[in-house]
């Protein structure tokens, strides 16, 4: 042992108490020498060791493989034929809610209804629909839905329903009470004659149909001037030069979807032929058609009479008809007055707002310029919007007198969207017998004893006959989801009838059908089609009966009201639809809220900014400053303020449906408080950027490429020293006609539905955070009085020199084959910086779980709501940046089909979720390497660019410039 | 030529070698001073709540920024590239001024070294907080992997980031170890506690100090200074592609590069000059860290702050004679006028105007006025990265999606987290290693002493 040396008594101590240690164990340890036999077995081996980390590894492996979560996927025992998993079957059926109406595909997976696609065969809507169309399959798994009939808030039985029911409607039958059948509009012939028959066994029942927003002026002009109620049919294709006054045709008026296919068949101006048809509007707030028009007038509402009137005489005058004393107005219509004569028997005036007056005057102008039998017909009339006031406004009057014995309220709301919903409301209260069949727990339905919750549409069966001879049938795809049952079998059952309306329903088909040998067959191939016309005969038109026209001076001071309804909410019917809630409003592009849109004159003078908080009538309602918006005039959105909706749409703005259209209003500004507004766009000039272009019809027809001159000088001097890409075959591109689009929104609902698109809510939309995968830019140019608007639709441009791949550090995004600009979510690791490197800002980042995250409890949050993802579309994590796919789902669904059929792909095989939704065929999508392809050949429109081409991004997409006849 | 004694007198006092040691090592033996527990209680609750804003991040997502679909990249950005700037003036001080032979650099070198190390540690927690999905975060680098063909994009900044970072923050951290060996060995000897004699031991790797490994650490020094020394241009070069290879107006400027070295440079020196004067105020360092080497720094940083300030004309003029329409409007719309006026001119004022007063003799020998005008350009170069990320981002091409971008609490709190970790590296710097290079200064020592101090001359 070592000689030790020690510094301190403690030093030697320690070393003292060490060396007695070791003498004390002198064996090494970790010899096993001197260690008997038992011994060394006990101690672990090299091999022992090994053993045990191996098990403990693969126990380790299995442990923490347990706890992924298990997945069921039970096959099915017996398949049916026409479901085989992971192909969708197409069913065709019918979107009509008491407003709306729309030839649809159900897209169905697995039995379950995913996406909405307008019905092609359809004569009306021919393929397109609207966004509240698109937006509809999520209704059907809304967690407000009912999910059990109740009697008095308790939950009960149909059977308990059904005996309490008959037996009240007996009695009341017998006693001689009246029973009030209240409707919305209701369109299809079978249930129609079904509430007649119901009627024959209760003749105490009345029928009143009740709408929220009301034509009944027009039907009653219409009975004056031709001897019916009714509402003719308008041909916008027809028509040389459209007049609207307040009437947004391309909106929300009447039948939109029709009318934009028919608006848009006149605006694609071909070079060889380039014709286009004018479009006027006059309107007191700022419309999607107004923002459509080529001309654009801002009237005060109270102005509309007198402007008509004066639009009459100037045309009389020319007709020989008898002119009537007009009051003066400041609007000069004689331009317009000249080019209706001109154009006589191919204009079309109409009015949207519900006043008899106005209406008589449309009407005579629209006979002296010989319109009807052309662009308007009365022998096809429309059979919506058949609300009748009066008899509703006599109904809340009997019952608070307490007549009524009873009430049954089918699709309708009047606690919510009636202007005297307190005098409803006690009324309701004095009926003995109130039953709703909302679908929902609704304002009315809260007030209602009996509720029996009726299916959704896509459960239904049902039939339509929107316009005369134009039928549409509504068939189920999907077992009901809940404890509900359809109004109509109520009705049935209630009458004693043993048959399901289905059947009623073919029984009546095989009555309308003259073909009655062959019935099945007929009506197989009518379901499958989902419409079926029946050729009117030509006649002539009604002899016009002309009334005495009148109109008042227009108000010159004050603030006049405009209601009108959002292109997303309409009347608020789908407030709980959080893909409405958040689809930006095409001209403010607000969302999650109503506001009331004031002139920048009155901004200015009232020091009124954005988010401001004024009062009117008692409402406290946010401020947006409107350019369009005329001077005078102040307007709000109904379908707002829903208290009894569900969770996403309840308390969601203000409801406006106390207030009175156009009456005057005071607004008093609230000082010092403010209120959020969710915009999607804040900045709104164009900042003279070449972004979307434009022309005017004139001089298109003198050089083909005007207003896109950059074009030709971009191409030229976008010089590159690396090789363009080559593709073999297949190169997607998109092709978007800015002349046709109407912003109407449609197709980012279509694209959402489609791509499985997160909502987020009010808050992060105005963290300016919204995941739409498109978008509607909508710039303003010209003065903020009546400003020209430019709605661009924009999505990924698939760019073939994108900038954002090179810069992804994990190559998350890169570049197909065919062309497309592709994300490989699973590869993302979210550094955002192609966010920032793509100049169309298209991008968008997962900046939250939005899927199953209780603070964003919407549709992903749900269950039931996430039955509506798409399962070809992958959802999302946090963290993650995603983008417009161009539907690479369809494209590879298209490839599979034709290699199936064997077959080379064609043009026409695959279509976008937002080119198919379109209601303008607005937006094209095809293969650049085929020479038919109508993509290909908008590349050789002299009209065509691409967005920002001088970064030379080299884009798929590509716009072709925007004509207005002015 | 080497023997034109320009600098005069380094190291004031006439001392002797043990003095300097003892000098040096004093305050790592002395009770721990009042001041040190204040700062680290601050620092480390500033780390607390940057803990808070990480897990917050990490947790909840990204959108507990205030990032949007426009602006994408915010302060986690801007403070990435602040710091990275800030962790330049070290390596550079050293390397530069060793290779200039510049010895007046020896009592400074180590500190900023130092600094340098805590800047770029804090830098890089920057680009991990940003990722979205920071759990995948080690799909960044190339590594052989099972998830089919998968491999980097040797396109992407981000990946020249990844690399040039962690070079950088390895030959740094290996420069300045490899610097402190034999003062490490110095502690060693001396202390007379037997934890930091085997702690110390262990770090100084049994440094003997005979002239072999004085040979050996001298080449190595200097080879490690030349490998290093590229690695100064090229990190910042790198970090400014990050930007320059973009297409966004602002950003798409050939210019960034050396733009952006100056620009790291010039904030390095000026967080040099921050910690030197707060260094020799505590330690009592005046005869080290003499007003000749305060000055000097404030003189080379008038020099770059004129170099900056032509560098901001530059971007001006070449956005007008470029004719594009795009960088245009970020320069002269969104900058010098607009809405971001006031970051545009705090940058300019603070980087290009503030540190002309340094022209000022008496402003240079005036402590306290450097000390100010130093924490000026630590704010002036936060701004300017701040203009370049943020304006150029929320006005881009599109107008329709032009958006604002305000930062949230979670970010400031991650910033202030970055912070507290700089400053708790800085004193824990201070406490345990020698914060002068004794070694280093034992060099210059006898060859100055006896002259007049360089400063003194005038």
């Amino acid at each position: 042992m070592e000689k030790l040396y020690w510094q301190s008594l403690d030093d030697y101590k320690e070393q003292k108490s060490n060396s007695v240690i070791d003498k004390k164990d002198a064996t090494p340890e970790f010899s096993i020498e001197g260690l008997d036999e038992s011994e060394v077995k006990g101690q672990s081996s090299r091999r022992d060791f090994l053993k045990l980390l191996g098990f403990s590894v693969s126990a380790v492996a299995l442990v923490s493989s347990c706890q992924m979560p298990v997945r069921k996927a039970i096959p099915l025992l017996n398949q049916p034929d026409d479901m085989i998993p992971g192909v969708a079957n197409y069913y065709a059926s019918t979107f009509f809610d008491g407003k709306d109406y729309c030839s649809i595909l159900v897209k169905t997976r697995e039995s379950r209804p995913i996406k909405i696609e307008g019905n092609d065969m359809s004569p009306l809507t021919k393929g397109g629909t609207n966004a509240r169309v698109q937006a509809s399959v999520l209704n059907l798994y809304d967690d407000a839905r009912l999910k059990n009939p109740s009697i008095a808030g308790a939950k009960a039985t149909w059977d308990a329903i059904d005996k309490e029911v008959i037996e009240r409607l007996t009695k009341l039958n017998e006693d001689g009470k009246k029973v009030v059948l209240l409707t919305s509009t209701i369109i299809s012939p079978s249930s129609r004659a079904l509430i007649e028959e119901f009627i024959t066994v209760y003749p105490n029942v009345e029928w009143i149909t009740y709408d929220p927003v009301s034509f009944a002026a027009m039907r009653k002009a219409n009975e004056l001037n031709f001897g019916t109620s009714l509402i003719p049919s308008y041909s916008f294709d027809k028509a040389n030069v459209i007049v609207g006054f307040n009437a947004d045709y391309l909106g929300n008026w009447l039948m939109p979807v029709t009318f934009s296919k028919q608006y848009s068949v006149n605006r694609k101006v071909i070079q060889d032929n380039p014709k286009m048809s004018r479009s006027y509007q006059f309107e007191s707030l700022m419309s999607l058609t107004g923002a459509n028009a080529d001309f654009r007038v801002g009237i005060r509402p109270s102005d509309e009479a007198a402007i008509l009137l004066n639009l009459y005489n100037e045309i009389a005058k020319s007709t020989g008809m008898s002119v009537y004393n007009a009051p003066k107005t400041n609007i000069d219509i004689s331009k317009v007055a000249k080019e209706l004569l001109s154009n006589k028997g191919k204009s079309l005036v109409v009015s949207g707002t519900d006043d008899i007056n106005i209406q008589l005057i449309v009407n005579a102008i629209n006979t002296a310029l010989g319109n009807y039998g052309y662009t308007i017909d009365i022998n096809t009339p429309v059979n919506l919007m058949q609300g009748d006031d009066e008899a509703m406004d006599n109904l809340v009057k009997e019952m608070n007198t307490g007549t009524i014995g009873g009430i049954i309220i089918n699709n309708s709301n009047p606690v919510y969207d009636y202007s005297n919903s307190k005098g409803f409301i006690t009324g309701l209260k004095k009926v003995g017998t109130s039953i709703s069949t909302s679908d929902i727990m609704d304002e009315t339905a809260l007030e209602c004893e009996f509720v029996c919750p009726d299916n959704n549409y896509l459960e239904s069966w049902n039939d339509a006959e929107p316009v005369k001879g134009h039928f549409s049938i509504m068939q189920p795809t999907i077992q009901p989801i809940f404890n509900t049952r359809q109004f109509q079998d109520n009705l049935l059952i209630w009458m004693g009838n043993s048959d399901d309306f289905e059947t009623y329903m073919e029984s009546k088909w095989r009555q309308r059908l003259v073909d009655v040998s062959n019935f099945n067959s007929s009506w197989n191939s009518i379901k499958h089609d989902g419409v079926y016309q029946i050729k009117n005969e030509i006649a002539d038109q009604p002899e016009f009966i002309g009334q005495s026209l009148m109109a008042k001076k227009a108000l010159d001071k004050g603030i006049e009201l405009v209601l009108y309804e959002n292109i997303g909410m309409g009347i608020g019917k789908y407030a709980n639809n959080p893909w409405l809630q958040e689809l930006p409003d095409p001209i403010t592009t607000a969302t999650w809220d109503n506001y009331l849109c004031i002139s920048p004159a009155y901004a200015e003078s009232n020091d009124l900014k954005l988010e401001d908080i004024v009062s009117i009538n008692g409402i406290e309602i946010p401020v947006l400053v409107q350019p369009g918006q005329p001077d005078g005039t102040a307007a709000l959105a109904i379908g707002y303020g829903r208290t009894a909706a569900g969770k996403a749409g309840n308390n969601v703005g203000v409801n406006a449906f106390g207030l009175i259209n156009g009456s005057t209003i005071d607004i008093k500004k609230i000082d010092g408080k403010t209120y959020p507004l969710a915009l999607t766009q804040m900045h709104h000039d164009m900042e003279e950027r070449p972004i979307a272009r434009e022309t005017t019809l004139a001089k298109f027809i003198k050089d083909p490429a005007s207003g896109n001159e950059l074009h030709a000088y971009d191409e030229k001097h976008n010089v590159t020293l690396y090789n363009k890409i080559k593709y073999d075959g297949l190169h997607w591109g998109m092709s978007i006609d800015l002349s046709s689009c109407t912003g109407c929104g449609n197709c980012v609902i279509a694209c959402q539905a489609e791509n499985n698109v997160a909502v987020i809510g009010k808050e992060q939309v105005k963290n300016r955070r919204i995941m739409h995968w498109m978008r509607i830019d909508r710039y303003y140019s010209r003065d903020e009085v009546n400003p020209e608007v430019f709605h661009m639709p924009v999505m990924c441009q698939h760019c073939d020199n994108a900038p954002c791949e090179n810069v992804c550090p994990v190559a998350a995004t890169n570049h197909s084959t065919e062309g497309l600009n592709q994300m490989a979510y699973n590869r993302c690791i979210g550094t955002r910086y192609c966010i920032n490197n793509c100049p169309y800002k298209v991008r968008r980042f997962n900046w939250f779980e939005f899927t199953n995250n209780n603070n964003f409890d919407y549709n992903m949050n749900s269950e039931l709501g996430k039955m509506v993802l798409n399962p070809d579309v992958i959802v999302r994590q946090r963290g993650v940046v995603e983008k417009c796919s161009m539907c690479v789902q369809r494209i590879q669904e298209g490839k599979l089909v034709a290699k199936m059929e064997n077959r080379e792909l064609k043009e026409g095989d695959i279509k976008m979720s937002c080119e198919q939704s379109c209601p303008t065929n607005a937006i094209q999508f095809g293969n650049l390497l085929n020479e038919d392809s109508v993509v290909k050949k908008e590349t050789k429109n002299p009209r065509m660019y691409h967005l920002l081409e001088g970064l030379h991004t080299l884009p798929s997409t590509s716009y072709l410039t925007k004509i207005k006849n002015t | 030529m080497y023997n034109t004694r320009v600098r005069g007198v380094l190291i004031k006092g006439d001392k002797s070698y043990s003095q300097v040691s003892r000098d040096v090592l004093r305050p790592m033996d002395a009770p721990m001073p009042k001041w040190w527990y204040v700062t680290a209680f601050i620092a480390i609750s500033a780390m607390i709540w940057g803990v808070w804003g990480f897990y917050n991040t990490i947790t909840t997502g990204i959108g507990t920024w205030g990032l949007n679909n426009n602006v994408a990249w915010g302060w986690a950005i801007i403070n990435f590239v602040w710091w990275i700037g800030i962790g330049h003036a070290g390596t550079a001080f050293s390397i530069f001024l060793l290779i200039l032979r510049q010895k007046w650099r020896t009592s400074i070198n180590r500190a900023a070294e130092a600094m340098t190390i805590f800047a770029v540690m804090a830098a890089g927690l920057f680009p991990l907080i940003h990722m979205g999905r920071i759990w995948d975060g080690f799909f960044i680098f190339p590594y052989w992997n099972t998830r089919g063909p998968l491999w980097d994009n040797f396109n992407s900044p981000l990946f020249w980031d990844v690399v040039a970072i962690s070079t950088y923050f390895t030959a740094s951290f290996v420069f300045w170890y490899i610097g402190m060996i034999p003062d490490f060995a110095t502690i060693r000897e001396t202390t007379v506690s037997k934890v930091k004699k085997k702690i110390y031991g262990a770090m100084s790797f049994g440094w003997l100090g005979n002239a072999r490994s004085w040979l050996r650490f001298e080449t190595a020094a200097l080879l490690l200074g030349g490998l290093a020394a590229p690695l100064v241009v090229s990190v910042h070069s790198i970090v400014s592609m990050d930007f320059a290879v973009s297409v966004i107006p602002g950003w798409h400027t050939t210019i960034f590069p050396p733009y952006f070295v100056i620009g790291a440079i010039f904030s390095g020196f000026g967080m040099v000059l921050t910690l030197m004067i707060v260094l020799r105020k505590l330690y009592k360092f005046n005869d080290y860290v003499t007003d000749g080497h305060l000055d000097a720094i404030a003189r080379i940083l008038t020099f770059i702050s004129l170099i900056m300030g032509s560098a901001y004309l530059i971007e001006l003029f070449t956005a007008w004679y470029s004719g594009n329409e795009y960088e245009l409007f970020t320069f002269m719309k969104n900058r010098v006028t607009g809405e971001y006026t006031f970051a545009y001119w705090s940058m300019l004022i603070c980087n290009a105007i503030i540190p002309q007063f340094f022209w000022f003799k008496k402003i240079r020998k005036n402590i306290t006025l450097v000390f100010i005008i130093s924490i000026f350009i630590n704010i002036g170069m936060w701004f300017e990265r701040y203009v370049i990320v943020v304006t150029s981002l929320s006005r881009d091409f599109i107008p329709a999606t032009w958006a604002t971008y305000s930062p949230t609490w979670t970010e400031l709190a991650v910033f202030s987290g970055t912070i507290g970790l700089f400053v708790m590296g800085v004193i824990a710097f201070f406490r345990w290693i020698p914060t002068i290079a004794i070694s280093e200064v034992k060099s210059v020592l006898k060859e100055t002493t006896t002259l007049k101090s360089f400063t003194d001359e005038d």
